[in-house]
Parts: structure tokens; sequence; C-alpha cells
């Protein structure tokens, strides 16, 4: 395949995956928290890099979930302490990455690990490092974990689904039901993270927040079924992929920035043309019901 | 008072070391710290924490263009594109909000990195261009106090006296507008132009913060303080001053660790001295603080063991 071709399906991979996730994070009214968890997430790999000295994929994974666990479990913890939601996010996710941004600075020293590239993401560079797996044969490393990242996701979702509509629209219910809802909880956080590194390592962190809040919100503008939207937003993502790709090629800049750049292009769509919650189609309706 | 106290004291210090560059850098982050507390205070209160951190991330683009257009790095004009992006972004969030059925979170985070990943796209052209690369404007973005001159810190420093003067000489109309608005509106206080200043002032802040700890910390340097000073007063006075306390002091010994070693960072470090005066806070605090809560609990315990011994069984589970 042609180094075009891998770029868009590593993107349209994240694209696809983002926008699941997405979609359960902004309907459980946590969007903040994908941007907390993209922060933290490198503590969790700087920590994986000083323990084991490499850089390795599935390292970092593990590195990554955990490091979005404790950000989950910190935010809770505070939370339950009377400390706002949101400010507890605030206090977790900074603390977290000013001691990765420390770590990487005083003890990683000339390691492949800088804060700016990380949290700008190239997916430029994702189709010269390659790696040989079974049946497919010869594919980039980012592509790879992706997909397989992508299997877990869906998988957990079909395996959870019930569990998810319930405790994500009527958590009250769930509790009375007998539904372990805060585990729920952390096993979504779980999920999060792994979304977020697979992609934070070939887009970046500020694209991982972009493709997991806005074709999720865009979606949320198109219907009100939840499978509907479980559908359109990994659609939405996929776009984004394609439209930033090209954006990119054309005025000649970063693909990560201009993808997620492309994400507002199809929300802002979204936002002014949706026959259900568009704004034309709103101003239209008061217009009717005036005259 | 006593946040006045650290400024002249800071002040004093500086004429006295007037010539090293490490005096002008904790000066600004001290008097950054101030500022940032005291606007943190009202964004606690208006259950807006996170949108410095939105804010923050959308000034990227107008650096960027703010750069572009001019050609070269002159600290007012990126601050007054940095502004205008946010304000931008403020807007958007505020639209979005009012006229979709998207919450507020989803709209911080959706402005956050769509403004943010439009920065990096014009970050990549600037520097492709001629001399961007040489212009520092990577470090003005991310974040690097020793980078800055005499001249920034004076011009960040006026700014951040302004916000906090406004935020002292207003005191009576922020309580007002925080807590009572409907009061407000009976005195004929504009609640809408109090929400302009309100953000105006959060802006303002934010972008002469950027320079010092980069766009990502610039949230820590508001949140932090304001929640660390809530666990020691109830007072909205006492609390502005504790919490401009806090961030000045952390502003100060922050750049004074971060001198320790060769290119440590001045950012993280601040904001590790302001996360440890929150722990401070959380554990020994006087109001709510876990130690306080925790004897209370104690007492009460102890009290209602005394006067009805049968009743200890039942509280085993589930006192709060």
């Amino acid at each position: 395949m042609t180094y075009t071709l891998w770029i868009l399906l590593t993107a349209s991979l994240v694209g696809v995956t983002c926008g699941l996730v997405g979609v359960f994070l902004i309907l459980r009214q946590m969007a903040m928290m994908a941007d907390a968890i993209s922060h933290t997430v490198l503590l969790g790999i700087v920590l994986a890099f000083l323990i084991t000295r490499e850089l390795q994929g599935m390292h970092m994974l593990i590195g990554a979930l955990l490091a979005g666990l404790l950000t989950a479990f910190l935010v809770q913890w505070l939370h339950s302490l009377d400390v706002q939601l949101d400010a507890s996010m605030g206090i977790v996710f900074t603390t977290l990455f000013a001691i990765g941004v420390i770590l990487i600075s005083t003890s990683v020293g000339n390691a492949h690990l800088d804060v700016q590239h990380a949290l700008m993401g190239e997916i430029t560079f994702i189709p010269w490092e390659k790696t040989t797996l079974p049946i497919l044969g010869e594919i980039p490393k980012a592509t790879a974990m992706l997909g397989f990242v992508l299997f877990i996701i869906l998988f957990m979702i079909i395996l959870l689904y019930k569990e998810w509509k319930i405790t994500t629209f009527d958590p009250l219910l769930a509790a009375s039901l007998g539904i372990p809802v805060l585990l729920l909880h952390y096993i979504f956080m779980g999920m999060v993270s792994l979304t977020t590194v697979a992609s934070f390592d070939a887009v970046g962190a500020i694209m991982v927040v972009a493709m997991l809040i806005t074709p999720a919100a865009s979606s949320y503008l198109w219907t009100d079924r939840l499978p509907v939207m479980l559908i359109l937003s990994p659609l939405f993502g996929v776009m984004s992929a394609f439209l930033g790709y090209f954006i990119a090629a054309w005025i000649d800049t970063s693909i990560s920035g201009s993808m997620a750049f492309a994400t507002g292009i199809i929300f802002l769509i979204s936002f002014l043309f949706s026959p259900k919650h568009g704004l034309i189609m709103k101003s239209r309706q008061t217009e009717q019901l005036e005259t | 008072m006593e946040a006045n106290c650290i400024f002249f004291e800071g002040v004093r210090k500086m004429s006295l070391l007037f010539s090293s560059n490490l005096q002008w850098v904790m000066f600004s982050t001290m008097i950054l710290g101030i500022a940032a507390g005291a606007i943190g205070c009202l964004s606690y209160f208006r259950r807006q924490n996170l949108l410095s951190d939105a804010l923050a991330h959308a000034a990227l683009p107008g650096v960027v263009v703010a750069f572009l257009l001019i050609g070269e790095k002159n600290m007012l004009v990126l601050i007054a594109g940095a502004a205008g992006s946010a304000l931008v972004g403020a807007f958007f969030i505020q639209w979005i909000t009012t006229s979709s059925r998207i919450k507020e979170d989803t709209a911080m985070g959706m402005i956050l990195s769509i403004f943010y990943g439009a920065g990096i796209m014009l970050l990549t052209v600037a520097n492709r261009t001629a001399g961007g690369n040489q212009s520092g404007l990577d470090t003005f973005i991310f974040g690097q106090a020793a980078s800055m001159v005499r001249h920034d810190v004076i011009t960040m420093a006026v700014l951040a006296l302004v916000v906090i003067a406004i935020v002292t000489l207003a005191y009576k109309e922020w309580k007002i507008f925080l807590f009572d608005p409907e009061f407000a509106n009976g005195i004929g206080l504009s609640i809408k132009g109090m929400n302009i200043l309100y953000t105006l002032l959060l802006v303002t802040t934010i972008v002469i913060g950027i320079q010092a700890v980069g766009v990502i910390l610039m949230a820590a340097m508001m949140i932090i303080p304001a929640v660390s000073s809530r666990y020691w007063t109830q007072n909205f006075g006492r609390m502005l001053i504790l919490s401009s306390l806090f961030g000045g002091l952390s502003g100060v010994f922050g750049t004074l660790i971060s001198a320790l070693g060769k290119g440590w960072p001045t950012g993280p470090f601040v904001i590790l001295v302001s996360a440890c005066f929150f722990l401070f806070s959380l554990f020994f605090g006087k109001e709510k603080g876990l130690l306080v809560v925790y004897w209370k609990r104690k007492g009460q315990w102890k009290k209602l063991r005394t006067a009805s011994p049968d009743v200890t069984p039942l509280m085993t589970k589930g006192v709060k």
C-alpha cells in the first residue's frame, strides 16, 4: 500500500475508535475528561519508559492505561470530598501533566520523547515504522495498535451494550437494578485511556480530544437514537480524517492539526443545517410558529 | 493585605538584584500567580473552572496570526492576537451552549481542540516561512519563563496589575454578581456588563500567562489556588487574598526550584508547588479539611455513643 493510503487508514481508525467512545463520553457529560486523560497519558508513557527503558507499544499502552485510571480515580476521589467536578479535573490533570513534563526534562534526557511532538503529534511519520504481523504482513506499528484497540472497544461496547445504555441515561435506575455503576465508570475510563494512547501515538493529544468530542457532538445534533449516533459519529470521524488530509495536502501544513480543524467544519455544518437541531431549521420553525 | 506585602517584597528584592534575570522571572511568575489566583476565585464560584483551560488553548491561532501579520515577536501584539482569538472562542462556547442541545463542557472541549488544531496548522506554516523558526514562537506558546526579557516582564506586570486593581476596586460588585444576581438587577448593576468584564479579565490573565507557563498549565494557575483557599475560609474577601497569596508564593518557589537545575522548566515546577499547597490545605485546612472533618466526626460519634449506647451498631455503616 502507498504512503497516503496508510495515513488515511490510520487516521480513519482513529476516527472510528474515538467516534464510538466519544458518543458515551458526551452523553455522560464527561467531555472534558477526554482533555484530562489525553494529557495525563503523557505521565504514563514517561513512567513506562523510565521503568522499561524502551519505547514499545505494549508498555506504553499499559502505562497509559494506568495513568488514565489513576486520573479517573483521583478526580472521583476529590469530587467525593466536595470539590467541584471540573475543578477536580483541572487540579488532577495539570498536576500529573506537570510531573510528566518535569520527568521528561530532568531524567529522560534525549530519548525519543518530546512534549511538543507528543501534543501536536505528527501522523506523517507513521508509515515508516513498520512491524510484521502474521497473515496481514508488514503494516505500520501505530496502525496495528489502533486496530487492536478498536477491536477491544467494539467488543466492550457490544458485550455491555445494555449496561452502557442504562448507566448513561439513567444512572439512578441502573443503581437500583443492581448494576455496578462505579465499576462501569472505571471500565469506561479505561476504554477512554486505551483509545487516547493508541491515537496519541499516531496523531497527538489535541487531535484525540477533537476526534473524541466533536464527531460525537455533531452526531448528537442529527439524531436522538443511540444506535444511530454510534453509526454517525464514527462516520463523521472518518470524514474529518479525509477532509483534514486533503486540506493539509492543499496548503501544505500539519496533518493532525488540520484533521482536528476538519472535525470543526463538520460540526459547523451540523450546527447550521441539521434537520433536527440545526440553527436554520430552528429559526424556520419559530418563523412558522409566529405566522 | 498579605498579597500586597508579597508584591512590595518582590519589588524591593528586584531593585536589590536588578541585574539578575532570575529576579525578573520570579517577579513575573509571582505577579501572574497573584492575578490568576484572584480571577480563579471568580471562576470557581461561576463553576467555570475549566473555561480557562479551553480559552488558553483557543488563544493559539491568534498568537500565530498576529505573528504572521507583523513578522516579528512583539509581546504586546502577540498578546493582543491571543486575546482576540480567546474571545472568539469564548463567544463560540456561549453561542453553541445557548442555541443548541450541546452542553457547556462538550462545547468547551470542541472549541479547545479545534482552535488548537487550527493553531498548529498556522504554526506549521509560520515556521516554514523565513525566520519563523528562529522567532521563538514555540517557546512563547509552550511557555518558557526563562526566555522572558525585561520588556516582556514589564508588559506582563502592568497588565496583571490592571487585573488585580479591577478585581479589588469592584470587590462589592463582584460579590453581588457572583452570589446574588437578582439583587444586582434590583440595584441596576448590569449582569451582562459584569459578565463581559469577567470574560475580559479572564482572557487577559490567560494570555499574559501563556509565555510564562504555557497554554496547558495556565488553567492550573487559576484553579488550584482558588480551590486550596476554600479550605481555610468561608469569607469571599479572605478567599481572594489567600488564593492570590497561594498563587504568588507558588510562582516564587516554583521559579526558585526550577533555577536549581539546568534546563528545568519553570511552569511545571510552579504548578507542582501549587499542588503541594493544595494537598496541605486538603488535609490540614480548617474548613472541611480532611483532618478536621475526621475529628468532628469522631466527636459526634462519642456524643452519640454516650447519649444512647444502643444505636452504636446502626452507625457502623454510612455515617456522613
